[in-house]
């Protein structure tokens, strides 16, 4: 087998692991990064967008308006979870750990008792192409662009436009931004609605590649929590680089000795970034400004 | 004063409810069943249909006159594909509900919990579910299949068709590390070669990299053993990367109905052994498939292991009649006889008295391309030998403990 096979399929093999970490990662580093929220239904947003992309291509939407939809739902549960609950809880950090991890064994359970146990998958899209002796699944780069482009749109977002100037000084200095003239509450409740919607996007583009059940959320859940916390408090700068090193790491330990070393290689990441950059990869990168 | 006006109400309230309810009921005491099985979490896919089989032959065993004259009550718990809850209700169900018998578990790793809490109370249990064999317990009835009687019939007839390089992919637990000692045994005994070998952390749902080192290993067929809902998005996976390898399996299809659940082609090529399916078209099979559809017509799939759980009441059922009694002691008798069998909706089954596992028949299901199902060969009376192989003899001694065939039973 020659080289540029070799280097094709670990390019390919860490695009896909970066795809999955900064995909599950990226709604909880808004809501958890950003805003504090130490949010465990993550997941069950994830989850959401997933449903509500299958469900409505089952009704006979494309793929891509399925899976914005689901992003769409899960943004306005979002805001309503955070209008419900979160809102009164944002000076208790504790306590929306209880109250976070209510709501998801409640949407884990009510969608089994509503939906059932499983939904009908939707099909990978695109097939495959060859390179070399392996074949790859097409859908997959489309992930890995995916991931880039909302790392992007986040990056957009948040430095280049009113509004993400705005929840980053109500983030930074509530009280300061209120005095200013800000809503502070609609912007918190914005940006929470982003965090979950992302999250809903995040489900959607899985969905057509996983099996649709009311615990699916659990297996995003651990990936994006170490994502956020090596990556720290910065969105962009956070989760990009933090998405990079694990998936390094991971790819190339799955490839070598297979998932159980990857899963290990991950976790010994983790520990270790967390051990030498306490405030995580964007404090690190960031300590100069501060 | 209001207050005690109150409660004397609620008592009377409370007694008259008692008093009505015994009238209702039969007036012998009610043999009680436990039912421990997961009705959500990871597994209940699976398991939510045994759940209904167990009920589906209680109330037919109750309107035909119930178990010797009195009446069948079950007593169900939700063990949430946890096993720490498996071990909190088993307690629960032994020393207060104090159940006669308890329907008991999914995983091995569920099975593996309780057990040793049903051998401290002297319980009597039955695991009603295909596994990766071993288990001999006097405690313990076992009427699922095991490896010797899925994989000597799976393997070789995989070999046979599709050649002699075998690349397992399995779940890295004991279920999963048990039964690919089994394949590469039975592998090696017909003259093959493993390709290769990976064990998946139960969870992982990213199966890139798995793929790849299969596609490496260029084997002739992959024998899949992934379990729990994560682990089943690899065939999805798999189809869109093109691996397109036919696939051997113990547990795919007779279990999770991935066949039903995802979309063609995912599955084609996928061979499993199985002792009951819905799809099994024989007069017995087409009955008991009526009438789980008539009690419960949203169930999205009658499986194996329903249909272990249902012939399980009726097993035990005849067991108490002929033993007179709900004593473990006196229904092991009953089992040492040699002749416990009875005629289920997949054929006749019965109970080795060594092991106290069942012999079953085995029907070899192929998925085809738009994940319908045909069955070319079936074994009929497959028995569950390798522990009474091995020197695990329950009628003779109780060791209480799971054997591999790395490990097995000493020799006396």
């Amino acid at each position: 087998m020659d080289i540029a096979t070799h280097i094709f399929s670990a390019l390919y093999q860490f695009g896909d692991a970066f795809a999955f970490l900064v995909l599950s990662a990226c709604g909880l580093a808004v809501i958890f990064g950003m805003m504090g929220v130490i949010n465990l239904a993550h997941g069950e947003f994830i989850m959401c967008g997933a449903y509500v992309t299958a469900s409505t291509v089952h009704l006979g939407l494309p793929l891509p308006l399925a899976i914005l939809a689901g992003a769409i739902v899960a943004a306005l549960v979002g805001a309503l979870v955070e209008l419900v609950v979160i809102r009164h809880l944002y000076d208790r950090p504790l306590d929306t750990i209880v109250a976070t991890w209510g709501l998801s064994l409640i949407a884990t359970q009510g969608t089994l008792i509503l939906v059932g146990s499983s939904m009908a998958g939707v099909g990978t899209p695109f097939g495959s192409f060859q390179v070399g002796e392996y074949s790859y699944s097409i859908y997959r780069l489309v992930l890995f662009a995916s991931a880039l482009g909302v790392l992007g749109g986040l990056y957009m977002l948040f430095n280049w436009t009113r509004f993400g100037v705005l929840a980053r000084a109500t983030i930074q200095v509530p009280h300061m931004a209120a005095a200013l003239g800000v809503d502070t509450r609609l912007i918190y409740s914005l940006t929470f609605a982003c965090g979950a919607g992302l999250a809903g996007l995040a489900g959607g583009l899985y969905a057509p590649t996983m099996t649709l059940v009311p615990t699916m959320g659990a297996t995003f859940i651990m990936e994006a929590f170490v994502t956020v916390v090596i990556g720290g408090a910065d969105v962009f700068l956070g989760t990009a680089p933090a998405g990079a090193i694990l998936a390094v790491v991971k790819s190339v330990m799955t490839s070598w000795q297979g998932q159980l070393f990857g899963q290990i290689g991950l976790l010994v990441a983790v520990i270790i970034v967390v051990r030498v950059l306490p405030k995580g990869i964007s404090g690190f990168l960031l300590r100069e400004r501060t | 004063m209001t207050k005690n006006v109150l409660r004397g109400l609620r008592a009377v309230a409370l007694t008259g409810t008692l008093v009505l309810a015994t009238g209702a009921a039969f007036a012998q005491t009610p043999i009680k069943l436990g039912v421990l099985e997961d009705q959500s979490g990871d597994f209940a896919v699976a398991t939510i249909g045994k759940v209904h089989a167990i009920q589906l032959a209680a109330e037919e065993i109750n309107k035909a006159g119930g178990i010797d004259g009195r009446p069948l009550e079950l007593v169900a718990y939700d063990t949430q594909s946890d096993n720490t809850r498996y071990q909190e209700f088993m307690r629960r169900v032994l020393q207060r509900d104090k159940v006669d018998v308890v329907f008991a578990g999914f995983s091995s790793a569920s099975r593996e919990a309780y057990r040793p809490i049903v051998d401290q109370f002297n319980g009597f249990a039955f695991y009603n579910n295909q596994y990766e064999g071993g288990v001999c317990d006097g405690h313990m009835i076992v009427t699922g299949a095991v490896p010797e009687q899925q994989f000597s019939t799976l393997i070789p007839y995989m070999m046979e068709k599709y050649g002699k390089n075998v690349y397992t992919l399995a779940a890295d637990y004991n279920f999963g590390q048990i039964s690919a000692e089994w394949v590469r045994n039975i592998v090696k005994e017909n003259g093959g070669k493993m390709a290769g070998e990976e064990f998946i952390p139960l969870g992982v749902s990213q199966f890139s990299q798995s793929i790849q080192n299969i596609q490496k290993a260029k084997p002739d067929f992959v024998v899949t053993l992934l379990v729990g809902t994560a682990q089943a998005s690899y065939y999805e996976q798999a189809a869109s990367a093109n691996v397109n390898l036919p696939m051997a399996s113990s547990v795919n299809v007779g279990q999770g109905y991935e066949h039903k659940r995802f979309k063609p082609p995912s599955l084609k090529d996928m061979y499993v052994t199985t002792n009951y399916i819905e799809e099994i078209d024989t007069p017995a099979s087409k009955a008991f498939y009526t009438k789980f559809k008539a009690k419960f017509p949203n169930e999205p799939y009658v499986n194996q292991e329903a249909e272990n759980s249902y012939l399980a009441v009726y097993l035990y059922k005849q067991m108490v009649e002929r033993a007179k009694s709900t004593k473990r002691e006196d229904i092991r008798k009953v089992i040492a006889v040699g002749d416990v069998c009875m005629d289920a909706p997949e054929g006749k089954v019965c109970i080795d008295p060594k092991s106290q596992h069942m012999s079953h028949t085995i029907y070899l299901a192929k998925v085809g391309a738009d994940h319908s199902i045909s069955f070319p060969k079936v074994w009929e009376g497959i028995k569950p030998y390798w522990l009474g192989d091995a020197g695990c003899d329950l009628t003779k001694k109780d060791p209480m403990a799971q054997y591999t065939p790395s490990n097995p039973p000493p020799k006396p």
